[in-house]
């Protein structure tokens, strides 16, 4: 009954909301980049074994999901280190490499001095990669880091990993990096570079003169098309199976 | 005047490098001295140079002796990071990191703050004394 004295309406109780996770789950598919083969002449066989390679070293091993902007913690089996195993946190800055050589960088500012590591990701002295932070950026290159402030390269080495949802997006951080003044390692303001994370303080003029290096005939280069969503499919339908069994 | 272009710290000697792409060290590469011996951290109108490498190459990398020539002086020293990628799972710094040594391998320092490559416990014999004043590794 109302405050008015009056009989309140019937308010049926909202309807339940049903979230498939499941479905959520599987039309978020994640292919690592190093199982797409490059572009090439090479027979696929070579690809074909190297694949069944890494599947084998991926059920004995568990590498997560990763990009570029993710903060990992990698231990690797050291012969000369205490105890045998070295931890090393940091932002990962790069992942290069095709088949078992792929590599990815991580990066960190330890005492004020940048440390960068290049670990492979199926080199069997890693014993394990756990990651801290999983989150995109605007660029898969942060090697802008280098000449940026080393506050956006430092991360705390006893960092608590950062929950997250299962069936959450990935979060793209759209940080927008501050630079030490010029000169810089590469010429980060040219389009070449196509850099979205960094807030360039340079003035209009300098911003103008870079654009003069921009080849804006490449996007529409047919040639330089490398459409992989065919491969993509294939490659983790293969995958999966091997891996489920 | 170079040296002054990017202001990083309060003294005029700049830690963070001027030149663009560093290799590894060789004469004339100016390093940056690590250790808190009073011979590398006072202010001097010159950086630190490396002046000869004992090395059959006259490339230097991890674990090195090189000869600097600081304020005046010559002084060995040894290298423990630098800017050039080396092998794969080793770190790479972003400076030529350098600490101060003594003829016999005894270092001129007390405490080395920067991390050093655990690749240098591998010569535990020769530089046993400067891995014991070393805090961190990497």
């Amino acid at each position: 009954i109302n405050s008015d004295g009056k009989p309140a309406k019937f308010q049926p109780p909202p309807k339940p909301v049903i979230i498939d996770k499941q479905k959520q789950r599987e039309e978020r598919r994640f292919l690592s980049p190093e199982f797409i083969p490059p572009r090439g002449r090479t027979d696929p066989l070579k690809f074909y074994i190297e694949r069944k390679d890494m599947i084998q070293r991926r059920k004995v091993f568990n590498i997560p999901e990763f990009y570029v902007g993710s903060v990992l913690a990698v231990t690797t089996a050291d012969p000369y280190a205490n105890e045998k195993a070295s931890r090393f946190v940091g932002i990962c800055i790069q992942r290069g490499g095709k088949g078992l050589g792929a590599t990815f960088v991580l990066r960190n500012v330890i005492e004020d001095q940048g440390v960068e590591i290049c670990y492979e990701l199926y080199n069997p002295r890693i014993q394990a990669i756990e990651v801290l932070k999983l989150e995109k950026r605007l660029d898969d290159n942060l090697m802008y880091l280098r000449d940026a402030l080393p506050e956006y390269s430092t991360f705390d080495m006893n960092m608590k990993p950062v929950s997250r949802l299962d069936h959450e997006e990935i979060p793209v951080n759209k940080l927008q990096v501050r630079m030490k003044p010029k000169p810089w390692s590469k010429r980060w303001e040219r389009p070449k570079y196509n850099i979205k994370g960094i807030k360039f303080e340079l003035p209009e003029k300098k911003m103008k003169e870079a654009q003069k290096w921009s080849q804006p005939w490449l996007e529409f280069d047919m040639l330089r098309e490398y459409d992989t969503s065919k491969i993509e499919e294939k490659i983790w339908k293969e995958v999966n199976e091997e891996l489920k069994k | 005047q170079g040296l002054l272009r990017r202001s990083v710290s309060h003294s005029f000697l700049s830690f963070a490098s001027i030149t663009g792409a560093c290799r590894a060290i060789q004469k004339l590469t100016r390093v940056r001295v690590v250790d808190n011996s009073a011979l590398g951290n006072t202010p001097y109108h010159r950086p630190p140079k490396c002046i000869h490498v004992y090395n059959k190459t006259g490339v230097g990398k991890v674990g090195d002796t090189i000869l600097l020539a600081i304020k005046g002086e010559k002084k060995k020293a040894l290298i423990v990071g630098h800017k050039m990628p080396g092998p794969t799972m080793t770190p790479r710094f972003d400076s030529n990191n350098v600490v101060l040594i003594e003829d016999n391998g005894n270092p001129i320092g007390t405490r080395i703050k920067t991390p050093i490559p655990y690749i240098l416990r591998q010569r535990e014999g020769e530089f046993s004394k400067v891995l014991a004043i070393a805090r961190n590794f990497v």
